[in-house]
């Protein structure tokens, strides 16, 4: 990958339903090692930006590239395998399995042993040992054997990261990480993300205004499937645009 | 140190897991002592060994795969018409009779899970309960084949290995069944307890995820769906080969249906549900038909029902509870 590729790119990527466009000719870049987060009212097209990114959704129009190289006609599971990897808005975990082994299902498809049949699980050790180590860095090795059902609903978010670094990820959507979280027990997401290794290229999808204005450098507003303005927090929270489309301004007028 | 130790509790008890219990053993000690101890009930046995084994298959695809289906017929007949058509025609030999047929089941199993795992929920439902019926009815038409509504007449079994030959006391038949099932449930334990198997679950707790994970879940669904297709031929087969004779309702919906719940009353998705499920459902209906025998499938359905209510999870659902709550 050459220094200059920014590790998550479209070009020009739309997507209609109908009348409806969810994404009009949006041109986006994600930098290397990048805390950059996506925001924008309801309905703005955040989250059909990441089903298209990933590729749950195909794309209408434009490209989409992986540090440098294109994605847009790849599979989905075939773009977790380059290494782009999310999490999701409303916890998507294995609920009746124990929280080690949602993480050793995502770290035995990484390493391509997800379709091995003839051995039983436990034998790949080195996969449980790197689960185990990944729920330490979490601070839930001591609720490894629980099923998720059991846990927290703020414990079971952090699975829901979890799950997603096993995977390894050059570049992590987040689609809002704290959601569902009572405001005052976000903190626990806040410091594990931002623990997260620096080379991962990480784009947060976020409603919480504060979880935003602390992890992120870069911020892009989406409206109505446009990039309506980017910038770091400060020029965001101060952008007149912004604060009457995002922020409710116009009502006050 | 305490983090260490904690680590490899941990990840032994994990692993664990996969490994073989005594108590898995005490199916197998119970069916070698019915051998004994049972003499006269011999032939029920090994049809209560088929069945399991054909319930098994249910498991496979339902419990562990989350693929609900009412077609799990399609294959324990094709299996039973290979089976016995083969020895109706001048071979009969078992064994290769048994491979046919878990084959052709396979066959079968893999080109229609080729079209219908594309869907999910009710609508691969009723694409299951299609493929059987189509199957039932080309059945009755080819009835030159078959022998159509009659049933297929005229199934000659050879002896097992040339030696053993199947007697009226079902001695052979009894082991010849308790063998095959053994295979069969080595086979879909390895299955079920591989990283292949556990992402299948996985796949049946949340299919976007494992998407999202990067598992071509298509794919092991369409492999899963093959290998239990395989088991409900063998099952099919040992059933035409110990009975010499199939019917269309090997076919039928009552069978897929019936196999359903047989593995709701012993437990979904524990590998263990159709040992408990059929023979209690075997029991169940030989005892309600004696007591009541015009009502005797209400008094089934009142059971179902029993348990559905009182014992979500099956007999092997209430056990683990009352398990847990002793253990506490």
């Amino acid at each position: 990958m050459s220094a200059a590729a920014p590790a998550l790119e479209t070009r020009g990527l739309s997507k209609s339903f109908g009348a409806l466009t969810v994404a009009n000719a949006i041109d986006f870049r994600l930098a290397a090692g990048a805390r950059h987060a996506l925001i924008g009212p309801n309905g703005a097209g955040k989250s059909s930006f990441v089903n298209l990114v990933t590729g749950a959704l195909r794309a209408g129009g434009g490209t989409i590239h992986l540090g440098g190289s294109e994605i847009t006609g790849l599979a989905q599971s075939a773009r977790v395998k380059r290494g782009l990897v999310r999490t999701f808005q409303i916890n998507a975990l294995f609920r009746r399995l124990c929280v080690l082994e949602n993480v050793t299902l995502a770290i035995a498809e990484r390493e391509g042993i997800a379709g091995q049949l003839l051995r039983p699980a436990g034998r790949y050790r080195a996969v449980i040992d790197e689960a185990y180590a990944l729920l330490e860095t979490l601070g839930l090795a001591d609720q490894a054997l629980l099923p998720v059902s059991a846990l927290a609903y703020g414990r079971q978010r952090l699975v829901e990261i979890a799950v997603a670094l096993g995977l390894a990820p050059k570049v992590l959507l987040l689609d809002e990480p704290a959601a569902g979280i009572p405001s005052g027990e976000s903190g626990i997401v806040v410091s594990v993300i931002e623990r997260l290794p620096p080379d991962i290229a990480i784009l947060i999808i976020e409603h919480d205004m504060d979880l935003v204005f602390r992890l992120a450098q870069t911020i892009t507003v989406l409206v109505q499937g446009s990039i309506l303005v980017e910038g770091p927090p400060a020029a965001i929270a101060a952008d007149p645009l912004v604060r009457e489309v995002y922020l409710g301004e116009r009502g006050r007028r | 140190m305490a983090a260490e130790a904690a680590r490899a509790a941990v990840v032994e008890a994990f692993a664990r897991r996969h490994r073989f219990r005594p108590l898995e053993a005490v199916p197998w000690l119970i069916a070698a002592a019915g051998y004994f101890l049972l003499p006269q009930y011999l032939t029920l046995g090994a049809q209560i060994f088929a069945t399991i084994l054909f319930v098994l298959s249910a498991d496979l695809v339902l419990g562990y795969a989350g693929i609900v289906t009412l077609g799990q017929a399609a294959f324990f007949g094709t299996g039973a018409y290979t089976a016995g058509i083969l020895a109706a025609n001048g071979w009969g030999e078992p064994l290769s009779g048994l491979a046919a047929a878990a084959l052709a089941a396979a066959l079968v199993g893999f080109l229609s899970g080729l079209v219908i795992l594309r869907t999910g929920g009710l609508a691969l439902l009723i694409q299951t309960l299609i493929v059987a019926t189509t199957l039932y009815e080309a059945a009755n038409k080819a009835s030159w084949l078959t022998g159509g509504d009659d049933g297929l007449q005229g199934v000659v079994e050879w002896p097992i290995f040339g030696v053993f030959r199947f007697d009226m006391l079902g001695r052979v038949a009894y082991v010849y069944c308790l063998a095959v099932l053994f295979v069969g449930w080595l086979a879909a334990r390895l299955v079920v307890h591989s990283p292949f198997g556990r992402s299948l679950t996985g796949a049946r707790e949340n299919i976007a995820r494992m998407h999202a994970i990067g598992a071509p879940v298509a794919r092991r669904r369409l492999i899963v769906y093959t290998i239990s297709a395989a088991l409900a031929g063998a099952s099919g087969a040992l059933i035409a080969q110990t009975t010499s004779f199939v019917g269309l309702t090997s076919l039928s919906l009552e069978r897929s249906g019936n196999a359903l719940i047989m593995l709701i009353i012993g437990g979904v998705g524990r590998l263990y549900g159709a040992f408990i499920g059929v023979p209690l459902f075997m029991i169940a209906q030989d005892r309600f038909a004696e007591i009541d025998p015009v009502y005797w499938y209400f008094w089934l359905g009142l059971l179902m029902v029993a348990v559905v209510v009182f014992a979500r999870g099956g007999v092997l659902g209430l056990v683990e509870r009352l398990w847990a709550s002793a253990g506490r």
